[in-house]
């Protein structure tokens, strides 16, 4: 069953960027899906378009459908506010929040009207755990969450996703500011994840993909130009086009 | 070659001499005032001064309902000039669409800082006093003064907003707030520091105007004090105008006494902007 | 340096070794059953290992594209390369150790009933070292036994003492009888293809070596060899 199935859609804003071209992909459950391709090429619009965060920009022409479930998200029908809790989103700088750290995890919960304390610190716990970041923060969970180093901020990111139970785990260039450890421990925390979240990544180099992808979608200025497994994409993959950007021959 | 880098040096250090002498000459009128003000005025200070009241045409006795005046004033300019005037920056910030009736509002904002202070006292003359028919009372000059005052809390607060980093409405909208709890939860409290700023700075410059409340508010003398905002009331910066101009004989330490008491009143307001505002830097998380 | 940082990677190499293993295991069991089967005249169990080769084949491929999937996805650096590198050689080296056992089961096919000669006994001894050496040679890679790897290449010369010996005994067999020019013709084959499989277990040993320290050391080869220069 596919989690999400993008259907012929097409996006342009007003200043002529990064817009999309007739994109079809189906996204399955329980697995990392990676789009990567050189800059501008519309990855991260696409991302953004997933829990409607695209609404904040200047749009100017969108068709097609993008299904979650079977349902549309970008019918104006859709509760918008649930859907942004159900596909999160990490960014490529760590924002925390200038709260401490627990309030950081507890304000996604706040903001949704939830009031069961119990729920509340049961998952500030939780989702810590989910980001291997508990055994670092846990006897300081009432700092300033800035105090954190950059790693860790990223993290705390992630669990500020996972603390609001999501199904779709969306990441722009997580790590692409981080150092290599850091880097590494994101990245096999994805690999623990997708047991039960659908993650959709942007990574920042074809490597990371390459590393990470159980699915991986070539985007090239707007256009959708091969979707392969990852073991076949980066080994034998069947455009030209992919061939020469795999091999780092344009980018 | 030594002798270019040499050249170069010197001047530089000559260009430096000339700024830190700029910067001192900046300094010295204002403390020139200071020291001036303070030095004529204190003899004048003492408890009755103060809490008394006028007495023999102003030349003896105290300024207390000028104080009080002035304190009721500042309060009436707050009450209507802050919520307006965030509601304002709020909307301009945050919800305005990038269109030609935004822009036409701001020019308007921009106009109305730009009008002379004394137009303002004319134009609240006609309007509140004479055609919604308050009379010359504290709700007149309190209306008249933050109209004047709202230009400086809307931009400062505005400011204070845009210094709040996008990414935080990003990524709070991201986990499902509203716009709204957004603001009113990340937006606002940060920007908090800043907005407060700007409120004292301009409540501190309606507190020392003149000529806004000469004829909307000011009374010459009022044996007692006001007791409802339609009342009239002395205020501080008019008392001094008075007793300066228009009053022969007056004592020199009344005058500078009084004037004592309005710098304090201003610099003391000034203190403690500076001080949320360095405060607040201090303790910000971003 | 925590090793769960790559776990993806750790895990992959930890499947290809148990690939390694596995056709490991196989080919000693080629060997020792080509010969077993020579020995004893079993036709049945000839064919299987003939058959058998396929599958070793087969396997050799599935690892060499697995492991070029890890490369290629995995980025892997330093002694984690070298590990791979030294995978897609010793599969390789796998392939041909099974390949003489193909032969050796051809031979006992074509010998068919015939009575196999005395020198049987040595080549059955070559047949046991052989697959003792490629057993632990195995192990000393999988557990990246340095120590264990740089000693089992000095058995080589038992083997090589037996191939002389059996050798020289053919020879002098085919020129006073010549009517077991044949039978000893297919005996000398089969010593070769012996001889042959405890060299590559050397390679395999060699390989072993560079993937530890980085150093691509030969071994010492036979006497024979060293005379013919």
């Amino acid at each position: 069953m596919n989690k999400i199935s993008i259907q012929n859609f097409s996006l342009q804003y007003s200043d002529g960027t990064e817009s999309l071209r007739n994109i079809s992909l189906d996204i399955p459950a329980n697995q990392i899906t990676v789009l990567f391709g050189p800059a501008g090429g519309g990855k991260s619009s696409l991302l953004r378009v997933l829990n409607r965060l695209n609404d904040l920009a200047d749009v100017i022409h969108q068709e097609g459908k993008v299904l979650l479930d079977g349902e549309d998200v970008l019918s104006p029908k859709i509760d918008v506010i649930a859907l942004r809790r159900k596909v999160g989103m990490v960014f490529a700088r760590p924002v925390v929040l200038p709260f401490s750290i627990r309030k950081n995890l507890t304000y996604g919960l706040e903001v949704a009207g939830e009031k069961d304390s119990d729920r509340i610190n049961g998952s500030v716990e939780n989702s810590l755990q989910q980001a291997a970041l508990w055994d670092e923060v846990k006897d300081r969970l009432d700092d300033p969450a800035i105090a954190l180093s950059g790693g860790q901020q990223q993290r705390l990111c992630l669990a500020r996703v996972l603390a609001l139970e999501p199904e779709v785990i969306l990441l722009d260039e997580p790590t692409s500011g981080l150092d290599p450890i850091s880097t590494g421990k994101v990245e096999e925390s994805l690999q623990g994840l997708k047991q039960d979240y659908t993650i959709i990544l942007v990574p920042h180099s074809v490597q990371q993909a390459a590393r990470t992808a159980d699915l991986a979608a070539f985007l090239l200025q707007g256009e959708l130009v091969e979707v392969a497994s990852g073991d076949t994409m980066f080994t034998n993959p069947r455009d030209q086009r992919t061939q020469d950007y795999v091999q780092g021959r344009f980018g | 070659m030594k002798s270019s880098s040499h050249h170069r040096y010197k001047q530089q250090q000559f260009g430096f001499s000339l700024l830190t002498i700029m910067t001192f000459l900046t300094i010295i009128p204002i403390a020139g005032v200071v020291i001036y003000i303070l030095v004529l005025g204190a003899p004048a200070i003492n408890w009755e001064f103060i809490f008394g009241f006028p007495r023999g045409g102003m030349r003896e006795g105290g300024i207390w309902p000028a104080i009080v005046g002035t304190f009721y004033l500042t309060l009436g300019t707050a009450a209507f000039a802050v919520p307006i005037g965030i509601g304002a920056a709020i909307y301009l910030s945050e919800y305005a669409p990038d269109n030609k009736a935004t822009r036409l509002i701001r020019i308007a904002i921009i106009n109305l800082a730009g009008i002379p202070s004394v137009v303002y006292g004319l134009f609240g003359l006609g309007l509140f006093v004479l055609f919604l028919q308050f009379g010359t009372s504290i709700l007149a000059g309190s209306l008249t003064l933050s109209i004047m005052t709202l230009p400086v809390i809307i931009s400062t607060t505005e400011e204070a907003l845009k210094s709040v980093p996008q990414a935080f409405r990003t990524v709070s909208i991201s986990v499902g707030a509203t716009k709204w709890q957004t603001i009113r939860k990340i937006i606002l409290p940060q920007a908090l520091p800043g907005i407060l700023t700007g409120v004292i700075l301009g409540l501190e410059r309606a507190a020392g105007e003149t000529a806004p409340i000469l004829f909307t508010v000011a009374a010459f003398f009022l044996p007692r004090l006001p007791s409802s905002p339609l009342d009239a009331t002395m205020a501080l910066p008019y008392h001094l105008f008075v007793i300066s101009t228009q009053v022969p004989g007056m004592p020199i330490e009344i005058q500078y006494g009084t004037a004592l008491v309005l710098l304090v009143f201003v610099l003391s307001m000034n203190i403690i902007a500076t001080t949320i505002r360095s405060r607040a830097r201090a303790r910000r998380q971003w | 340096m925590p090793r769960e940082i790559r776990e993806t990677l750790d895990r992959k190499i930890e499947d290809h070794f148990k690939v390694i293993t596995d056709m490991g295991g196989i080919v000693e069991q080629a060997i020792l059953g080509s010969v077993k089967a020579l020995h004893h005249g079993d036709m049945e169990l000839a064919r299987e290992i003939y058959k058998k080769d396929q599958f070793i084949n087969k396997k050799r491929y599935e690892l060499e594209a697995s492991a070029l999937i890890t490369v290629a996805t995995q980025q892997p650096m330093a002694i984690d390369l070298r590990i791979l590198a030294s995978i897609l050689d010793i599969a390789g080296e796998l392939e041909r150790i099974g390949d003489y056992a193909k032969g050796i089961a051809r031979i006992a096919m074509r010998l068919g009933d015939q009575k196999p000669l005395k020198q049987m006994v040595h080549l059955q001894k070559m047949a046991e070292l052989t697959a003792d050496m490629l057993h632990r040679a195995i192990g000393a890679f999988v557990e990246l036994d340095e120590k264990t790897a740089l000693s089992i290449p000095k058995e080589d010369d038992q083997v090589d003492i037996l191939y002389n010996k059996v050798y020289q005994e053919l020879l002098d067999l085919m020129i006073n009888d010549q009517d077991n020019i044949d039978r000893a013709t297919f005996h000398l084959w089969v010593a070769h293809n012996l001889e042959r499989g405890a060299d590559r277990v050397t390679n395999i040993c060699e390989r072993t070596v560079f993937t530890t320290s980085g150093e691509l050391i030969e071994f010492d080869r036979s006497d024979d060899e060293a005379e013919a220069f």
